[in-house]
């Protein structure tokens, strides 16, 4: 590319994080620090039945023996983990549910993020759970939905509402024992989302959380359980930002799926957690389980992300294929721009006969970024005619950065068809010109044709998420070529 | 419109035009002919800015403005259509979007507001329908996957949608078998109007016969080394190139 | 917890052997040798020999082909027999210099290094570093990082002979030398080879190595080869495995290219125990190419474990690297092939496949092909399969009179024969696709009229 594009390319790959500010709210926190006394205050601030408090000390005990996972292509400066936050939730919010009781401020921050708590004002047709610092604030669409008998709620009322629940499947898709920072989840999680689909139903919206961090020093640990009974379908949406801090920030979060037969979950998400300074100073590590296990036949669990946010991130959405004929589908687009590392990918393992599955993967680099694919495909002996495809890219913008693809294929029945693909490149300089010879400057140029390449996986976002989705990935680095 | 004076370029240090004259007045057809590696391509991306080439001498002024001062998008806005000879494929950007960014782009260039969805998309369906387009080309990605043929048809689909004042087609006619160069040249043919003028580069006769220009240049080792009306082309056709470079040589 | 003591006890008795006969090592050997080894035998006491928790061995139980017990020696034992009247190459017109190794020595009945018309000299290892301790120092252990891998570091400690040829600038040709390593005991052993390669500018070379084993013993080789490509140099290099199915062997090869150098690097398996190759490629100077390429016919419990790492670092190279697999009964297979593209190598073109073909439900086979790439100006791709024969196409062919059992011979035959075309010296060519054909329909694929009948012999 000619060395006029380099000013293009700055000034677009510089472009702000515009969830950066801060609210000023009355905190009720913890001190900082970790022990056992901590974990067993969150459970009584949240006033835990005893059982959750086991979960969560057994946990805590656990993470202890273990050590932090280094096979990532990442470099993570070591994180202290008795100086961070594990509880902060904002003092004024009275955990009625009801509308009127929320702090105002609260719902201004909500609605400068665009996300109006006012059912009201919403967009139609979806119901929001959203999650400030370690508590939900606010869950729309709450009754309306459980006329269906569908219940969608945070976390924590889930614990109280429906313990049955929740003392069935949560840990049964990632235990403590999966990682360190699921062990580390397991044992200070604060809030998230609970969402269960009786037999049959078809959730008539689409469900979403959105998670704010906003108190400083302060940790997120959320925690989402979905459960899809026979022939249920759901599709679930996340979204996260976070304030523009010089502190880097963690964020480690569990979510579990359940599909039962014949049952499917869609689960998507646009991670725009702030990612840090040009210089790479601040921004949030993200380290996050997900897995999903189709349980029954013929049940589909689908992951759709659009990873544009934090400084690091450390993610593999899974989906367990146990059912026969049961289906995973893997679509990501992560983007790393500046000094942004993201080591991402997923994790198909294949145990159910006739299992299916697709990985499409698209990484963008920028700037000084580190975006690696890691994804294991594992066909297990019995597993017979088991199908996998993957497609993996890379997008380079820029000599600076770098696109690695680590996948691992695993295949241990002789029926199964495995494949796998990937490439890397750049925008190609006679596409660029092509554009501006129709009229179309180098800048809008890239931004067409970056999501021109993530269309594939934007499309698969619902429709409102996928234009948001499509600004952000412009805002993120379009125009940044090298 | 456009009046090109002793333009010179070389690519990597090697001059392939040495000293280029051409005036274009509005309504007027063009044909530019020559043997292969005359520099033919060479002068239709230079003159649409493609920065492989460094402009070494001379100058090119279009509706009085300097032309070579202008970075290829503004020389588009402005009017400049350049038809690939090889159309680049860009995955994953929808016809669509991609002409809806390119009009407004102009729009914004000449003051205009930018058009609404109903409108761009009544537009679109009225030029295909004028270049007898298949509709399903809308939601196709740019060139991806598309023959030789649908790749020249989109760009003359293209030429009709931005309305140039001057449009340079560079060797539309390559690879086209004979109804797809006909279909190719009626919908150029349907384009022509007093007040814009073209530039045809083409190596053979025969998109002549279809396309008929009202000067026909011959360019030889980067210069025009002749240049008449519709009839030097057929005495080409008839001598071949090497008369041209042996009556030059001599 | 065992496996852990196991490799610490593994690891001490290797590095006992060396401090016990250090002294005869180094007073047997020449300074080229001596002068790393030290170094070498240090790195090796940090890595030892490497088990599951080394990323690259995840794949291969390294440790548990050194844990049976097999006989080391430093020195060369007499052979009892005269190889010649054993091992016989018969390939009709494979016209080549020959290269005897008996157990990782130079065979003592053959001139140990020839010159050749032309300057190219082919020999002794061992016998190289003596005559021209210059030249060999210029290029010994100059790729072969010993310290990043615990079997180089083992080598490099203990390396005494082994292969030497040197082509010399604008010399080479079509003339293959061909490097026979021969395996021959009456008992179980444990061999190590060093072997050196190098091609100076503008210089031809046309290697090809067979590894036989001619006694029904247990065998563990752990060789290294070096090979220096000069500028605008040539290499094709072919090797075949083909020892018996009690014989494990550890091959490493380090290909260090220069400017405008290309390179072919195939690896033919076919008979074997637990095999592991290793091939690091360094594309240092401008517009080097190489290929990288292998295929592996394996079966019963027969174990292919292929690590490829090609180091783009320098513009405008290219590689490609295609291995195939064909996996029968409970043989297991692993293949690794990483591409590194640093930031200065612009204009890179690299290209990576790994194709299987699982035979049965007993088969297995794990496959990690990894890009890493730091520039942006590239055209890298990879991809993997694991799959069947197509049963579309053994219809079709069943379909035109042809039996199913014959059509699956046929498909196998043509999945293999993209790597078999490209061995460019046609006799070999034609001589090692009848072996992979007599290998595929199960028929001892051994050389005709090498008598390796290792059930009888010794």
């Amino acid at each position: 590319m000619n060395g006029d594009q380099d000013p293009i390319i700055k000034q677009v790959t510089q472009g702000d994080y515009k969830y950066g500010f801060v609210t000023e709210l009355d905190n009720d926190a913890l001190p900082k620090g970790l022990n056992e006394d901590i974990v067993r205050r969150i459970s009584a601030k949240k006033e835990e039945p005893e059982w959750l408090l086991e979960i969560r000390l057994k946990a805590f005990r656990y993470w202890l023996t273990m050590k932090k996972p280094e096979w990532a292509h990442l470099k993570i400066p070591p994180i202290d983990y008795q100086d961070i936050i594990y509880y902060s939730a904002p003092k004024n919010n009275k955990p009625t549910g009801s509308f009127e009781d929320v702090d105002p401020e609260l719902l201004k921050t909500f609605d400068k993020l665009g996300i109006p708590l006012d059912e009201q004002k919403h967009l139609s047709g979806f119901a929001v759970d959203a999650v400030m610092d370690s508590i939900s604030v606010k869950t729309t669409f709450k009754e309306s939905l459980g006329e269906l008998g569908i219940i969608f709620s945070s976390f924590s009322d889930a614990v109280r509402e429906h313990p049955d629940l929740i003392k069935k499947y949560m840990g049964s898709v990632v235990p403590y024992r999966d990682n360190f920072y699921a062990a580390l989840n397991s044992a200070v999680f604060s809030d998230g989302s609970f969402v269960y689909i009786p037999k049959g139903v078809r959730c008539p919206m689409e469900l979403s959380t959105y998670f704010r961090i906003n108190a400083a020093n302060t940790g997120q640990f959320e925690r989402t359980l979905i459960v899809a009974e026979e022939g249920a379908y759901v599709s679930y949406l996340e979204g996260c930002t976070a304030p523009m801090r010089d502190e880097n920030q963690l964020h480690a979060a569990i979510v579990e799926i359940v599909a039962h037969t014949d049952a499917e979950v869609k689960y998507s998400t646009v991670q725009n957690w702030y990612p840090g300074d040009k210089n790479g100073l601040g921004g949030i590590f993200n380290f996050v389980t997900k897995r999903g296990i189709c349980l029954g036949d013929r049940s589909k669990i689908s992951w759709t992300q659009v990873e544009t946010g934090s400084a690091v991130t450390w993610k593999y959405p899974s989906c367990i294929l146990r059912g026969e004929s049961s289906v995973g589908e893997f679509y990501s687009v992560a983007v790393t721009n500046n000094h942004q590392q993201a080591d991402t990918g997923t994790k198909m393992i294949h145990i159910g006969k006739n299992t299916r599955s697709t990985i499409v993967s698209k990484g963008i680099s920028a700037g000084k970024g580190q975006n690696s694919y890691r994804g294991l495909v594992r066909v297990v002996k019995n597993a017979d005619n088991a199908r996998n495809y993957s497609q993996c890219d890379s997008l380079l913008l820029g000599d600076q950065c770098g696109a690695h693809t680590f996948p691992y294929i695993e295949v241990d029945n002789e029926t199964a068809v495995v494949e796998h693909e990937a490439t890397t490149s750049k925008i190609g300089e006679d596409q660029i010109f092509y554009c501006n010879q129709r009229g179309i400057d180098t800048e809008t140029a890239i931004g067409l044709i970056v999501n021109g390449y993530a269309r594939e996986v934007l499309n698969k976002l619902p429709m409102e998420f996928a234009v948001e989705a499509q600004k952000l990935l412009q805002i993120s680095l379009e125009g940044s070529v090298g | 419109m456009l009046s090109i004076r002793n333009l010179k370029a070389a690519i990597n240090g090697r001059e392939i035009l040495k000293g280029i004259n051409l005036e274009v007045k509005e309504g007027e057809v063009h044909a530019i002919m020559g043997p292969n590696g005359s520099g033919k391509s060479t002068l239709a991306s230079v003159l649409a800015g493609r920065d492989l080439f460094t402009v070494t001498g001379g100058e090119v002024l279009f509706e009085g403005k300097n032309l070579l001062d202008l970075s290829p998008e503004v020389r588009a806005r402005a009017g400049i259509f350049l038809g690939f000879q090889y159309p680049v494929e860009i995955p994953g950007v929808s016809m669509t979007n991609f002409m809806r960014t390119a009009i407004n782009e102009q729009r914004k260039y000449r003051g205009l507001p930018e058009m609404n969805a109903t409108e761009f998309l009544k537009l679109m369906r009225d030029k295909k329908a004028l270049m007898e387009i298949d509709s399903a080309l809308a939601s196709r990605s740019v060139n991806e996957g598309f023959s030789g043929g649908e790749k020249k048809k989109n760009e003359i689909f293209q030429m009709a949608m931005l309305e140039p004042r001057l449009a340079i087609l560079d060797e539309t006619d390559s690879g086209l078998d004979i109804d797809a160069l006909k279909t190719v040249a009626t919908g150029v043919n349907r384009l022509r109007r007093p007040d814009n003028a073209m530039i045809v580069i083409t190596h053979y006769q025969r998109l002549l016969d279809y396309i008929v220009p009202d000067f026909v240049h011959v360019l030889s080792g980067g210069r025009i080394v002749k240049s008449g009306d519709k009839t030097l082309a057929y005495e080409l056709e008839e001598k071949g190139y090497d008369w041209i470079k042996e009556e030059n040589e001599e | 917890m065992e496996a852990v003591s196991e490799k610490i006890t593994l690891d001490n008795q290797l590095t006992d052997w060396y401090f016990t006969n250090r002294d005869q090592l180094m007073s047997s050997s020449n300074s080229v040798f001596n002068s790393v080894r030290p170094a070498a035998m240090e790195s090796f006491r940090k890595l030892g020999i490497p088990d599951s928790s080394f990323e690259n061995y995840k794949s291969t139980n390294i440790p548990k082909v050194f844990l049976s017990p097999l006989h080391k020696y430093i020195e060369q034992r007499k052979i009892l027999f005269a190889v010649e009247d054993l091992f016989h190459c018969d390939i009709p017109e494979l016209d080549t210099e020959l290269v005897l190794l008996v157990n990782g020595w130079f065979y003592e009945n053959r001139p140990r290094l020839q010159v050749l018309p032309g300057g190219m000299i082919i020999g002794s290892m061992a016998e190289a570093a003596k005559e021209y301790p210059d030249l060999i120092k210029q290029h010994y252990s100059k790729y072969a990082d010993y310290e990043k891998d615990g079997l180089v570091a083992l080598n490099t400690a203990f390396a005494q002979d082994g292969t030497f040829i040197y082509v010399p600038k604008g010399a080479g040709g079509d003339r293959a030398v061909q490097i026979v390593n021969v395996l021959l005991s009456p008992e179980d052993l444990f061999v190590q080879h060093r072997n050196l390669v190098i091609v100076e500018d503008n210089a031809t070379a046309r290697v090809v190595v067979c590894d036989h084993s001619l006694s029904a013993r247990h065998f563990l080789t752990n060789s290294v080869t070096e090979i220096y490509l000069g500028p605008n140099s040539h290499l094709d290099y072919v090797k075949l495995q083909n020892e018996n199915d009690n014989s494990n062997q550890i091959a490493t090869s380090f290909v260090h290219q220069e400017r405008g150098s290309d390179a072919v690097f195939n690896t033919i398996t076919l008979h074997g125990g637990l095999i592991r190759n290793n091939v690091y490629t360094r594309l240092n100077g401008e517009g080097a190419s190489n290929q990288t390429l292998g295929l592996s016919l394996v079966d019963e419990t027969q174990h292919i474990d292929s690590y490829t790492f090609v180091d783009h670092a320098a513009p405008n190279c290219n590689s490609h690297q295609n291995f195939k697999y064909i996996l029968d009964d409970q043989a297991t297979a692993a293949f690794t092939g990483r591409i590194l593209v640093r930031q200065n190598a612009q204009k890179t073109i690299a290209y990576q496949a790994n194709n299987n073909i699982l035979m049965t439900s007993e088969a297995r086979v794990n496959t990690k092909p990894q890009l890493e790439i730091y520039a942006d100006d590239v055209k890298c791709s990879h991809g993997a399969t694991v799959g069947q024969l197509d049963p579309n196409a053994i219809f079709y062919l069943q379909s035109r009179g042809i039996s199913k059992r014959e059509a699956r011979l046929l498909l196998m035959y043509a999945f293999g024969h993209e790597i078999l075309n490209k061995i460019s010296v046609e006799p070999l060519r034609v001589r090692l696709s009848d072996l992979v054909d007599k290998r595929l329909r199960g028929e001892l694929s051994r050389c005709n009229s090498c008598p390796l009948h290792c059930q009888e012999t010794c």
